[in-house]
């Protein structure tokens, strides 16, 4: 396994209690959407990740090593993330040496950083910006760029918080489209998101966070299987998982294909299988 | 109480206008939406009607922008204050950074104003309550998380009571239970007359919820109207613009024989879930496909 995080306490300085016993692994190449509400603690573990937050008490484990123990430099080897807010992160001149630091400061031989950032400037649809100042661009363009300098420093995990934010419906099928291909390279790739139509197209494992404790851990399906009521829950379940359930079928709907696959099923059965009566 | 007669409008850095000839009026307590890819110019245009552009970024206009019935053009931000709030996309850089509390920082515009302690302390425990931030009132705004610092940029400009509310993804960080809160307070802000400009990506709210769906692209009005009408038109995804996922559902399932050509396609739950179960209701009719 990649990350194995075990009994995991984090109290800010305050007092406050963002994470109150946090335990969880996962593995190499998987599909991690993490989601809970607000203050949940979500953001608090994803910082974890990546060292700039230090356990209360327990342990972090990335690809075996305890976190605590490595520097943050260390860590950024083999996790990337991807701030919410790209304000956070940026600070070069340009795009081309913003996407070009994390490489360059990894001690990437020259060749191995030009294919790394321009790979990462073209998934990113950022080609055509590489002399832009960052904070020239707009919210979502500077999102990609954050985006594309995490991809560009090549880690075998990458988290993103909250990655659909502000981003138009060209960026977000973009950001689709590429989340498709880093699983096929193998990454492992964690979001933080309350985008549930988002979490239900591209991740596979669900993981609630509420209160500081992990309230639920499974596949995608299970999840929506037995969510709460949305008017009770921090989350509004998928618009094709709400049409699938107030259409009475008794398999959740997950995705726009699996919809229209068990729809076209149950016309050509003449068949529509309903939940038994509560 | 919002009226733009062909409105165009060039930053001093840009090769071309980043709105061209718009024409628009919203009446009062009209909750109006507007989408449309980035770049297309929605955050200037939220910046024209809070009196931010071009006051504060500079810029050449042409045509008329008028809010309350005074010329944007020629009126000063800080005279609109009390008429226009404006909600940032980013929450954290409308904190005035200035004060040490939630409960302070809901305060900030009111001190500015001069409102008088007692009304400032309702308008706050008011707006505290309605937004269900209450429990967080002594924090500091930066111990706060990135959603409840939305619904703090939220507050302060609620707090001030505007005629005209501008709000660029207010619920982009929020949970269903924030949004919610969020959109149930933006319907009581209808219901009282204020009128209320929606910058927003998410369709799905917005189906429920607006009177009207402005389009840009490039600039320019692509599409106005009712979200029925705005929302299921082919050319949305060429605008940038998300379709929602039941219409493009109904779309993909025209070709199927699963939706009935005639019937509208549908931009809201309930439109999607009568028109599949009729379409499988004539399937079984007729001993499926």
């Amino acid at each position: 396994m990649v990350l194995r995080i075990d009994s995991l306490v984090h109290r800010y300085p305050n007092g406050t209690t963002a994470l109150a016993n946090v335990s969880l692994t996962v593995e190499a190449g998987e599909r991690v959407a993490v989601v809970g509400p607000n203050g949940a603690g979500k953001s608090t573990l994803a910082r974890h990740l990546i060292g700039i937050a230090r356990p209360t008490s327990g342990t972090v484990e990335v690809n075996g090593r305890d976190a605590a123990e490595l520097g943050i430099a260390d860590l950024a080897r083999s996790v990337g993330f991807v701030f919410q807010n790209p304000d956070n992160q940026l600070h070069a001149a340009t795009v081309a040496r913003e996407v070009g630091f994390g490489p360059r400061n990894l001690g990437f031989s020259a060749d191995r950083r030009t294919a790394l950032t321009e790979w990462a400037l073209r998934v990113t649809g950022l080609t055509g910006e590489t002399d832009s100042h960052p904070r020239h661009l707009s919210f979502s363009e500077r999102k990609r760029v954050a985006l594309a300098s995490v991809l560009a420093m090549d880690t075998p995990i990458i988290v993103l918080d909250e990655p659909t934010t502000g981003q138009d419906h060209r960026s977000v099928a973009l950001l689709e489209e590429l989340l498709g291909d880093l699983h096929k390279r193998g990454k492992t790739i964690i979001a933080i998101t309350h985008d549930t139509d988002f979490c239900a197209e591209n991740f596979d494992r669900v993981v609630v966070l509420a209160e500081g404790y992990v309230r639920w851990d499974g596949p995608v399906e299970r999840w929506l299987e037995g969510a709460e009521d949305p008017s009770e829950s921090a989350f509004e379940q998928p618009q094709m998982t709400r049409l699938g359930q107030r259409l009475g079928w008794r398999t959740p709907v997950v995705t726009l294909d699996s919809f229209l696959d068990q729809l076209t099923d149950h016309a050509e059965t003449g068949v529509c299988p309903r939940r038994p009566a509560p | 109480m919002i009226e733009f007669r062909d409105f165009s409008l060039t930053y001093p850095t840009g090769s071309r206008p980043a709105l061209r000839e718009i024409d628009l009026v919203v009446p009062r307590g009209q909750f109006c939406a507007v989408v449309g890819a980035e770049g297309a110019g929605k955050t200037t245009l939220a910046g024209v009607i809070s009196g931010v552009v071009p006051h504060m970024t500079g810029g050449a206009s042409k045509g008329s922008a008028r809010v309350c019935g005074r010329l944007l053009t020629e009126t000063p931000p800080s005279e609109l204050v009390g008429e226009v709030g404006l909600v940032m996309q980013n929450p954290f850089s409308q904190l005035s950074g200035a004060r040490f509390s939630l409960r302070e920082e809901l305060a900030f515009g009111l001190e500015n104003l001069g409102v008088g302690r007692a009304e400032m302390i309702r308008r706050v425990e008011r707006v505290m309550a309605d937004l269900r931030l209450t429990a967080l009132a002594d924090l500091s705004p930066y111990e706060l998380s990135g959603g409840q610092q939305q619904l703090l940029a939220i507050g302060s400009a609620l707090v001030m009571r505007p005629a005209v509310m501008v709000l660029d993804e207010p619920t982009s960080q929020l949970d269903a239970v924030g949004t919610g809160v969020v959109f149930d307070a933006l319907e009581t802000l209808r219901a009282q007359g204020v009128t209320v400009v929606l910058f927003e990506h998410r369709m799905e709210r917005l189906a429920r919820c607006v009177d009207r769906v402005l389009v840009l692209d490039e600039g320019r009005t692509a599409a106005d109207g009712p979200p029925a009408d705005v929302l299921t038109d082919p050319r949305l995804a060429d605008w940038g613009v998300a379709p929602l996922r039941y219409t493009t559902a109904a779309r993909r399932a025209v070709g199927r024989g699963l939706w009935e050509e005639d019937r509208p396609l549908p931009v809201t739950l309930e439109a999607a879930a009568d028109g599949f179960a009729a379409a499988l209701k004539s399937a079984r009719t007729t001993g499926g496909l």
